[in-house]
């Protein structure tokens, strides 16, 4: 077990939340067709009501702030922001663009010690690239900031999301991030917008497509031991809970919403009525999340799958029941096996078998330059 | 100890307090390192204006059960064990905060 799991589940001991991810803003210079935000700002909460914020989760024992968005270089204090939360020793994750980023800000940003920058690359090419981002030049202007980020000597990850528009390109996007010395993540993950609205789901590739990558060796180290058959469901397994979300992790919106996750929309307070910890402590909706085990979940608990099974509960809840089943994460487990989980065969009669949709496959360069293949539902990620 | 050594925190790291123990992320490699409790002691009062003579004599022999003697010898190892791994910054002068303005602002 790496020092950080080791971490990450001593936090989950002692109660403390471990990973936050604070979305500076929903506003963003890029359109991508497959996001789950609207773009429009609400209100989206002051410098001086972020500042507080940060000294509320230094306070609560907050160690990973992930700040993003929404493209968070449209606010004009982001660097003061950022400035103020490496004062309070956060270890800063990033997620951007980048197309705003220069030499000027990628040499402030390895002043103030941010551990890394992730960026969302869709392809390697242009017409390809901006299409997804109906941004014309954005793939050239996310290429030389991620030059200038590595000239820095910053640690970048290039994170691509796969759809109908870039399948056949990941390979090559994936050579691209080598070329730039960037680590690479693929994530054939498009999730529901975060009112419900379920037709960006469209976008996702085939089931063809995702076994494809399944098994490509590449990606997921040995194919056969990726995509063997499900463990037998244990005791360990059945009182375990089901990912980090409002256990040692949390979101936190432009707007002071706070949520067991980004993808988990389910409203534990606000953080300009409420003190961070306040929520975090007492909110009885998160009292409700992590009280719930693989027993308590009526179909996964019986499903083949359960107990490997990267079942996101955030994605049940936009299904309409957080101890139901994500059927996203069925037709993936299915995708990836072929067997078929407990919600699938139950839905057999009453809905065809739609293409397997959601997995993240994130290759992870460990310290000995081996690459390891993690694989979790995007929930997940904030403390892995 | 012939030579007064300052030490201060590095600013680029992170850190965090998590039951006992401190936790800590070095920028270099984002290398993630735990202190124990002595070493969180030390690796708080590195601000860069006490001496680490002062340190161990104020803030561990007062409270663990060790010799000066054996005390400022682990104390220079461990300063410079951390120093190695852009951690803690050590100087013969004093080490000024970069941004003081900042620092009194989150107190």
């Amino acid at each position: 077990m790496s020092l950080m799991a080791e971490m990450g589940e001593r936090a989950h001991r002692l109660g403390v939340p471990f990973s936050v991810q604070l979305d500076l803003t929903y506003r963003c210079n890029e359109q991508c067709v497959h996001c789950y935000l609207d773009h429009h700002d609400h209100g989206e909460m002051t410098t001086a009501e972020i500042k507080k914020l940060l000294r509320e989760m230094a306070d609560a024992g907050v160690f990973i702030l992930t700040l993003s968005g929404g493209e968070i270089f449209l606010r004009k204090d982001f660097f003061e922001i950022l400035e103020y939360a490496r004062a309070l020793t956060f270890c800063i994750k990033l997620k951007t663009n980048a197309v705003l980023i220069r030499e000027a800000q990628a040499a402030r940003l390895r002043d103030l010690g941010v551990e890394s920058i992730q960026i969302s690359i869709y392809s390697h090419r242009p017409e390809v690239h901006d299409a997804i981002t109906k941004l014309p030049g954005s793939l050239r202007r996310s290429i030389k900031a991620i030059r200038f980020l590595r000239s820095q000597g910053l640690k970048v990850v290039m994170a691509n999301v796969l759809m109908t528009q870039n399948m056949d390109d990941y390979p090559s996007t994936r050579a691209l991030a080598d070329e730039l010395g960037a680590e690479y993540t693929l994530d054939p993950t498009v999730t529901p917008m975060m009112d419900g609205d379920r037709a960006v789901l469209d976008l996702n590739v085939g089931e063809s497509a995702l076994r494809r990558v399944f098994r490509d060796e590449t990606l997921v180290g040995n194919a056969d031991e990726f995509c063997a058959p499900p463990r037998p469901l244990d005791d360990d397994s059945m009182d375990s809970t089901p990912c980090s979300a409002g256990h040692t992790a949390c979101y936190v919106s432009p707007y002071g919403e706070f949520y067991p996750c980004v993808q988990f929309p389910l409203s534990c307070g606000n953080v300009r009525q409420q003190s961070f910890i306040d929520i975090w402590h007492n909110s009885e909706q998160l009292k409700e999340v992590r009280s719930i085990r693989l027993r308590d979940l009526s179909s996964c608990s019986q499903c083949a799958h359960g107990g490997s099974c990267t079942r996101c509960p955030g994605l049940a809840f936009l299904e309409g029941n957080m101890r139901g089943p994500s059927t996203a994460d069925c037709e993936r487990s299915f995708a990836r096996t072929g067997i078929p989980s407990a919600n699938l065969l139950a839905k057999k009669d009453k809905d065809k078998v739609s293409p397997a949709r959601l997995v993240q496959i994130q290759l992870v360069p460990v310290i000995t330059g081996v690459r390891l293949l993690e694989m979790s539902s995007a929930a997940c990620t904030l403390a892995s | 100890m012939n030579k007064k050594l300052y030490v201060a925190r590095s600013p680029r790291i992170a850190a965090r307090q998590l039951g006992e123990e401190m936790l800590v992320m070095s920028a270099q490699g984002s290398t993630l390192f735990t202190l124990n409790q002595t070493a969180t002691v030390l690796w708080q009062a590195a601000d860069g204006k006490t001496t680490l003579e002062e340190i161990v004599e104020r803030r561990i022999c007062s409270e663990f059960e060790v010799t000066p003697e054996d005390a400022i010898r682990d104390a220079e190892d461990l300063a410079e064990d951390l120093a190695k791994h852009g951690i803690l910054l050590v100087s013969e002068i004093p080490i000024p905060s970069r941004d003081p303005v900042l620092q009194e602002q989150i107190r």
